[in-house]
């Protein structure tokens, strides 16, 4: 388990609301993420968990109520959050016809990293990928699994203070899986603060909180274990039928 | 500024990986000069004709002489009855008979005054037109001749120059055109699909949320495309000098300015049709339908402004296409400067303005 830093909060949101005309995306929403913590964002689809998460990282302007994002405003200090967070997508976001290391060097290069960061770097993350051999190969050639892989070691190249996973495990065997969560085990162990969001059930008990979203509000937020005592739940999915089962709102 | 260069290099990247669209890019302006030059004109080069000469005298025979040694008509056949023409027509070689009526050259001689008639093909009208208009400069060319050896007193001899174009050749028409349309084509529609392509793949995401300035990055994916014009245009001018002897009469400097001009106007609506466009082939169809149509249709390529009607008129207005073939027509043929081509220019650089700012502000909507 990460060391996860207690007093240190790294972000903060209260109150936070999206209104897209009168629908309310997401509905006042309150909580907060510890240092080096791997914060589980539960939640069917078209709870809210996209938006709120684009909220978070700047992709989103929010409606009303607060937040703070590695100690920086999500209303003015936009800019400076960006320096400090990575970002996975949903969709895979390497570039197919670019080798991986002209995938690492580009990503790498907007965030204004030095080349001789890069280098040095680039040799240490693509042996513990085990990618060295493939490292001129282009990103299509390579298997599903390692292209997820890949694009996680991209997004905390720079090495940021949080890092955003939007459902980064679609689609994966579960032997990769389970070597991508080994991953953001070791990243959160290194200091970054992991928010991810996941449809699936046993990567929530992976999480050290977990919080679950409904109609747009958080209904739920605790660890794993004090969640399933409290709905007398013997799996997180049970907790989650549980509460989601509550939902008005249609998935889309 | 490094942070510039990797995105344009990243650029670059993805055109010279994807072979057969860089391909198609370069090659396009040869072909299309190729097809417009060689194979689509409306030129009469050889073209046959049937004479029923009916008087068989001097003056027949030296007026069918000067039209053989002209290099645009053949004397095919010789027809002796009205019913011929019909039949000939009707197999299609053929497109034009000359019909000279008896006592030809008495007529001339007793009553300075002696008729032709030119019967034409006219299922297919322009070539009808070019046809009688060419046969009939030259039938006006010898009377010219004849009169002018003949000294008759009152004589009012009409003398035409074609000017710019003496030859009248169809290359002086689709040169800027061309360059109108590939121009587009480049940096409209690829730059449109480039990044709505971005959109689709998730990869524009993940670079709005880095520190990256967003309007940078639009930017750079425009470079290689602007880069890649310069090309097409720098290959497009060589041919039309080289291969189709068409001249660059003005300055080159103008030219090749208002061409950069030109340029930036259809890079800001590539940009503004990929901040609308969700999928790669809605940003397809706008370009094609929305302004590849229009430009071949409305700048005064194919069809002359001055004959359309007054709303296709007005509308033609708003094609930037229209204004860049003037502007290099009148530079690159005519041979004038800046100060007759000031409107013009100045009205791209309105249209340049406008889409560019559009562009921006919607680019910013979406991100907010």
């Amino acid at each position: 388990m990460a060391i996860v830093s207690m007093n240190e909060k790294v972000i903060v949101a209260e109150n936070l609301t999206k209104k897209f005309g009168d629908f309310t995306a997401v509905d006042h929403i309150s909580f907060g993420v510890h240092k080096g913590e791997i914060f589980g964002f539960l939640g069917a689809n078209g709870a809210g968990k996209t938006t709120a998460m684009r909220m978070l990282s700047g992709l989103s302007m929010p409606t009303s109520g607060n937040a703070m994002v590695a100690g920086f405003d999500v209303y003015r200090e936009n800019e400076k959050i960006k320096r400090n967070i990575g970002y996975m997508s949903q969709k895979f976001s390497l570039y197919e016809d670019l080798t991986v290391r002209e995938n690492i060097r580009f990503y790498a290069g907007i965030y204004g990293m030095s080349s001789h960061f890069i280098k040095e770097k680039m040799g240490q993350v693509l042996g513990e990928l085990h990618l060295t051999a493939e490292g001129d190969k282009l990103v299509k050639s390579l298997p599903l699994g390692w292209k997820q892989k890949l694009a996680f070691s991209v997004a905390i190249f720079h090495e940021p203070r949080i890092v955003f996973l939007d459902e980064p495990t679609g689609g994966v065997d579960p032997v990769t899986r389970r070597e991508f969560w080994h991953m953001i085990y070791e990243a959160a162990a290194s200091g970054i603060t992991v928010f991810v969001t996941t449809h699936y059930m046993d990567e929530a008990e992976y999480c050290d909180r977990v919080s679950i979203m409904v109609d747009g509000r958080i209904d739920a937020l605790d660890t794993p274990q004090q969640l399933k005592k409290t709905y007398a739940a013997e799996s997180m999915d049970e907790v989650f039928l549980k509460l989601a089962r509550k939902a008005t709102r249609a998935a889309d | 500024m490094k942070q510039f260069f990797a995105f344009v290099k990243k650029e670059f990247y993805h055109i010279f990986r994807d072979r057969r669209t860089m391909i198609i890019l370069l090659a396009m302006p040869v072909v299309q000069i190729i097809i417009f030059g060689f194979a689509l004109t409306n030129e009469v080069k050889n073209s046959k004709i049937a004479i029923w000469d009916q008087s068989k005298d001097a003056a027949t025979a030296s007026l069918i002489n000067q039209l053989e040694a002209s290099r645009y008509f053949e004397v095919e056949q010789s027809i002796h009855t009205a019913k011929e023409i019909e039949s000939i027509f009707q197999k299609g070689e053929i497109k034009l008979a000359m019909i000279l009526p008896q006592h030809f050259d008495e007529d001339l001689r007793h009553f300075n005054k002696a008729q032709v008639q030119l019967i034409a093909d006219a299922s297919d009208p322009n070539v009808a037109n070019t046809l009688t208009n060419y046969a009939s400069a030259i039938i006006m060319d010898y009377q010219n001749r004849i009169t002018h050896e003949k000294k008759l007193p009152y004589t009012i001899t009409t003398e035409m120059r074609m000017l710019y174009n003496p030859e009248l050749k169809g290359a002086y028409n689709f040169v800027p055109g061309v360059m109108a349309m590939v121009l587009l084509l480049v940096c409209t529609m690829m730059t449109a699909i480039t990044i709505v392509r971005e959109k689709e793949t998730g990869t524009m995401e993940v670079m709005l949320v880095s520190p990256a300035n967003p309007l940078r990055i639009v930017i750079a994916k425009a470079v290689p495309y602007f880069l890649l014009s310069m090309v097409n245009i720098t290959t497009i001018l060589l041919l039309s000098v080289f291969v189709l002897d068409v001249p660059v009469n003005g300055s080159l400097v103008l030219l090749v300015g208002e061409s950069l001009l030109f340029t930036l106007v259809s890079l800001s609506l590539g940009l503004l049709i990929s901040t609308k466009a969700g999928s790669q082939q809605t940003a397809l169809f706008i370009s094609l339908v929305g302004l590849l149509l229009p430009t071949v249709m409305l700048s005064g390529f194919m069809f002359p402004i001055e004959n359309m009607p007054l709303p296709l008129r007005t509308v033609s207005n708003i094609v930037p296409a229209r204004w860049y073939y003037s502007i290099v027509k009148s530079v690159m043929i005519k041979g004038i400067g800046l100060n007759a081509v000031w409107k013009e220019t100045l009205i791209l650089s309105g249209m340049l303005i406008f889409f560019l700012g559009l562009a921006i502000k919607n680019f910013k909507i979406r991100l907010a």
